[in-house]
């Protein structure tokens, strides 16, 4: 028996299945591989597999060539800035993983010396680059990072920052608001111990200086308290704004007229305390994920540009938007079709599992009309667009209506609810203290009415939310489930309906299992694999990967029959592999998964039986969502999987075949008309009127940096099976909401006990006010990993 | 005792000028990228790696 070394890639550290590709004693599983290190080699670069064992990502992608990035008007969407020699440019580069990396890109300038600066943000995966645009272009530095194994992710529309400049922009905010709390303690301490008769003229000063600190707190760090407050009073709604900028403007006013009329310290200590909080529960709340975009529409998925065939017969490209009717166009090989096209030219396999969950590729004839979203399989492709990009048949999904409105369907908070009765009662019961004093005492009445207002301002039930949340959004996060924002746990918690997609979401489009029915010797299994080498087809290619034959045979006279299979001769003997009546001797077998038949010189030899995988551990999940909610699948595929799919169901009628879009989102609807709540997962574009529509979306993607559907939550394919987990725990993080909000209104009725008889004073307030904070905080915090702990999410 | 109206005064004085660093050290960026320079530090500087590296080099090929 021959021993069989396992050859590591250098580069890449992948096995070296195929031939292996030798340079300085060094092996490499692909010629891209090998470019790499012969670039790094040739520039002196030898570091960046000293730092690292394989730093580098495998190379056996197809690399693309960004001509595009000459076009003028592309290159000024993404440069930063530019003047008479540099341009600042950042692209985002998904395959940055370690210290080599880092490196690497940081000594760009030895491999372009146009390059003048390059430096890499780790966590954000970007490189900023400084060069002299005389020297060199954008496109030769996208291709210079892409022959090096860096290929830039470009994609104009997704606005992945904004989220990460609204958190910076708390920061200063929170500084300010931290250097105002901290000094007012400082100058009240005095005051919390008492102050001699002798020395009043000193407390005078320290509350001088504290209200003097109050108005920076209150008008730059606590602003938009007001003005959130003021928006959605408009709106006619009470939410958890309104309650606290009462309190915040009652304290401010309260500690001023304390100083004006000499009636006391003033408040000046709890309000600073207060916005300072309140701002650190928002920091916290916030969770910005660097390379992740829930907003992503159909624009983000196609191209940047197209290839243009102009009259003079030359391809050029040109802006996506650009694109006309009329106009010829090339699309290569894995290209997305951009527009609604008639085909001119080429062999079309289109691949449409992404637009409308069909798993196979479908086989378009010149003349046809081929949608726009599909992906090309076989060679390249000439179309003459006859629609506009904007209007085509899968972009019209996103003029439904369901676009438009901005989350109405979604379910309010819980904190939302709460605060509406909240600030009702509150505001009552002020006006009552303050009629039951007026006849006796006046200034008791005042007292007592502020108090209330001050004491109950719902610090702790505002900051409840954001620590809970914030902790289980940051549990989410270290399981590869990324929430869009801290709302969706209470919607995860209301849900009572699963929605499945199936292609990409419980089928795994990728990796289908072949099988190999009937006898192949050795001999015969090189021989397939040498035949199937030389096609493109998909299924050639799942055949190539699953039989994987090292032995070298020789082919000749190799030929494809388009939409029949594949002739060739292998030692004077005649191979056919193909479709059954392609293929001599082969029964046509109606059975439901795609077969590919082999025959060698006349005699059949059985046939390859390609299935569709299901997600491993798809069954436990389902029979683990069934016992407490309802499930469905819906499907744009034909039910060739519906026998595989349907025990893990219910009942047959759950489970729908040949569902367009627009019927997906028009089932969500329904079934929110009659009373549910529902979760819909999905992967694709077919999807996304439903993700759009249900009341929680979770897009499944397999690679985080592929195109996700705009949704409510991004799902990592690993962690597919702890979504009861997940569903489990964002109940268990509602509970924990609900307990601190007990928390909470038992420091209320304690304060307002005080404030009621017109007896809070200031230290009272400044004892009451940080400890309930400190008491939620903690709380929130240790109960919610707690309970993460429980359901398995965290070690 | 007076001196604490003075003192005071001052202690305020440097807060507010820790806060104007804080404010131009996050406006520079400094906040940005908190992972990163972490890394970098950890390289060796060039100047004396890259003369050693080519001669080890060289004297690996000389060997073989």
């Amino acid at each position: 028996m021959a021993v069989v070394t396992k050859e590591v890639c250098y580069h890449c550290g992948d096995t070296c299945t195929s031939k292996v590709l030798l340079k300085d004693e060094k092996s490499f599983c692909c010629s891209g591989c090998l470019n790499v290190y012969s670039i790094l080699s040739a520039g002196n670069l030898h570091n960046y597999y000293k730092l690292n064992q394989h730093p580098g990502a495998s190379q056996k992608k197809e690399q693309q060539q960004f001509d595009y990035l000459n076009v003028a008007e592309i290159a000024a969407k993404l440069v930063n800035y530019q003047d008479a020699e540099k341009t600042l440019v950042t692209f985002y580069l998904p395959a940055i993983h370690c210290s080599s990396c880092i490196w690497l890109l940081e000594h760009l300038n030895t491999l372009n010396p146009a390059i003048l600066e390059s430096r890499v943000d780790f966590l954000k995966k970007q490189v900023h680059l400084q060069f002299n645009h005389q020297h060199s272009s954008l496109q030769e530095i996208a291709q210079l990072l892409t022959t090096i194994g860096y290929e830039p992710l470009i994609s104009l529309q997704d606005v992945i920052n904004s989220g990460v400049a609204k958190k910076d922009a708390l920061v200063p905010k929170i500084a300010v608001a931290g250097f105002c709390f901290g000094n007012v303690m400082l100058l009240a301490f005095p005051a919390y111990f008492g102050i001699a008769e002798s020395e009043k003229h000193f407390g005078q000063y320290f509350s001088l200086i504290s209200l003097a600190f109050c108005f920076p707190a209150v008008f730059y760090s606590g602003i938009d308290y007001f003005k959130r407050a003021y928006v959605s009073l408009k709106q006619g709604i009470l939410n958890i704004d309104f309650p606290l900028a009462l309190g915040i403007a009652v304290l401010l006013l309260r500690t001023l007229s304390d100083y004006i009329f000499q009636a006391g310290e003033g408040f000046a200590d709890t309000l600073t305390g207060l916005v300072f909080f309140l701002l650190i529960g928002k920091f916290v709340q916030q969770k910005t994920y660097h390379h992740l975009s829930f907003e992503r529409d159909y624009r983000s998925f196609f191209p940047v540009a197209v290839d243009v065939i102009g009259e003079d017969g030359k391809t050029a490209p040109v802006p996506l938007e650009k694109i006309k009717e009329g106009d010829r166009i090339a699309v290569k090989s894995q290209e997305i079709i951009p527009a609604d096209a008639i085909l001119l030219k080429g062999d079309a396999l289109i691949d449409f599992s992404f637009v409308t969950g069909e798993s196979k590729p479908v086989q378009k004839v010149l003349g046809e009309i081929v949608y726009a979203g599909g992906r090309q399989t076989a060679g390249s492709l000439e179309l003459e667009v006859i629609k506009p990009v904007s209007q085509s048949y899968l972009t019209g999904l996103w003029n439904n209506e369901s676009f438009q409105k901005a989350n109405s369907t979604k379910t309010k908070t819980f904190v939302t609810r709460v605060s509406h009765y909240f600030s009702i009662i509150l505001v009552s019961l002020a006006t009552l203290a303050l009629l039951f004093w007026l006849p006796t005492s006046w200034q008791t009445g005042l007292n007592a009415f502020t108090a209330i207002l001050i004491i109950a301002c719902p610090c702790a039930l505002a900051l409840s939310t954001p620590f809970t949340m914030g902790a289980a959004l940051s549990i989410f996060d270290k399981n590869k489930f990324y929430l869009k924002n801290t709302d969706v746990v209470e919607q995860l918690a209301a849900i009572d309906t699963v929605v499945f997609d199936k292609t990409g979401t419980v089928t795994i489009a990728d990796h289908n299992s072949v099988e190999f029915i009937g006898e192949l010797e050795p001999e015969w299994e090189a021989v397939v694999y040498g035949v199937c080498k030389n096609s493109s087809h998909p299924l050639s290619r799942k055949i190539c990967a699953f039989v994987n034959s090292s032995a070298q045979v020789q082919i000749t006279d190799f030929e494809e029959v388009v939409g029949a299979g594949m002739r060739a001769v292998y030692k004077n003997e005649e191979v056919l592999i193909g479709k059954a009546d392609f293929v001599q001797g082969a029964k046509t077998q109606l059975l439901e998964f795609p077969q590919v038949h082999v025959s060698i010189s006349g005699k059949y030899l059985g046939y390859f039986k390609i299935n569709q995988n299901l997600r491993p551990s798809l069954a436990p999940l389902l029979q683990n969502l069934n016992n407490n909610y309802q499930t469905f699948l819906i499907s744009g595929d034909t039910p060739q999987d519906n026998n595989l799919l349907s025990p893990y169901f219910k009942k047959q009628s759950d489970l729908l075949f040949q569902q367009s879009p627009q019927n997906k989102l028009d089932f969500i609807a329904q079934k929110q008309r009659s009373g549910a709540t529902l979760l819909m997962i999905g992967d694709g574009l077919n999807d996304a009127g439903a993700l759009q529509q249900a009341n929680v979306g979770i897009a499944v993607t397999d690679n985080i940096n592929n195109f996700t559907p705009g949704s409510d939550a991004i799902l990592d394919g690993q962690s597919f099976a702890m979504l009861p987990k997940f569903l489990k725990f964002s109940k268990a993080a509602v509970n924990v909401i609900h307990l601190s909000f007990c928390i909470a209104i038992c420091y209320n009725v304690v304060g307002i006990s005080f404030a009621i008889q017109g007896k809070l004073s200031p230290l009272i307030a400044a004892i009451l006010m940080p400890l309930s904070t400190v008491t939620i905080i903690s709380f929130t915090s240790i109960s919610t990993h707690l309970q993460a702990k429980k359901y398995g999410l965290k070690s | 005792m007076t001196i604490i109206f003075f003192l005071i005064a001052c202690s305020v004085v440097l807060a507010l000028c820790f806060l104007a660093a804080f404010f131009w050290s996050h406006h520079s960026g400094q906040n940005k990228d908190l992972y990163t320079p972490s890394v970098r530090i950890l390289f060796e500087n060039e100047a004396e790696e890259k003369p050693e590296g080519t001669k080890k080099e060289e004297q690996k090929a000389e060997k073989l």
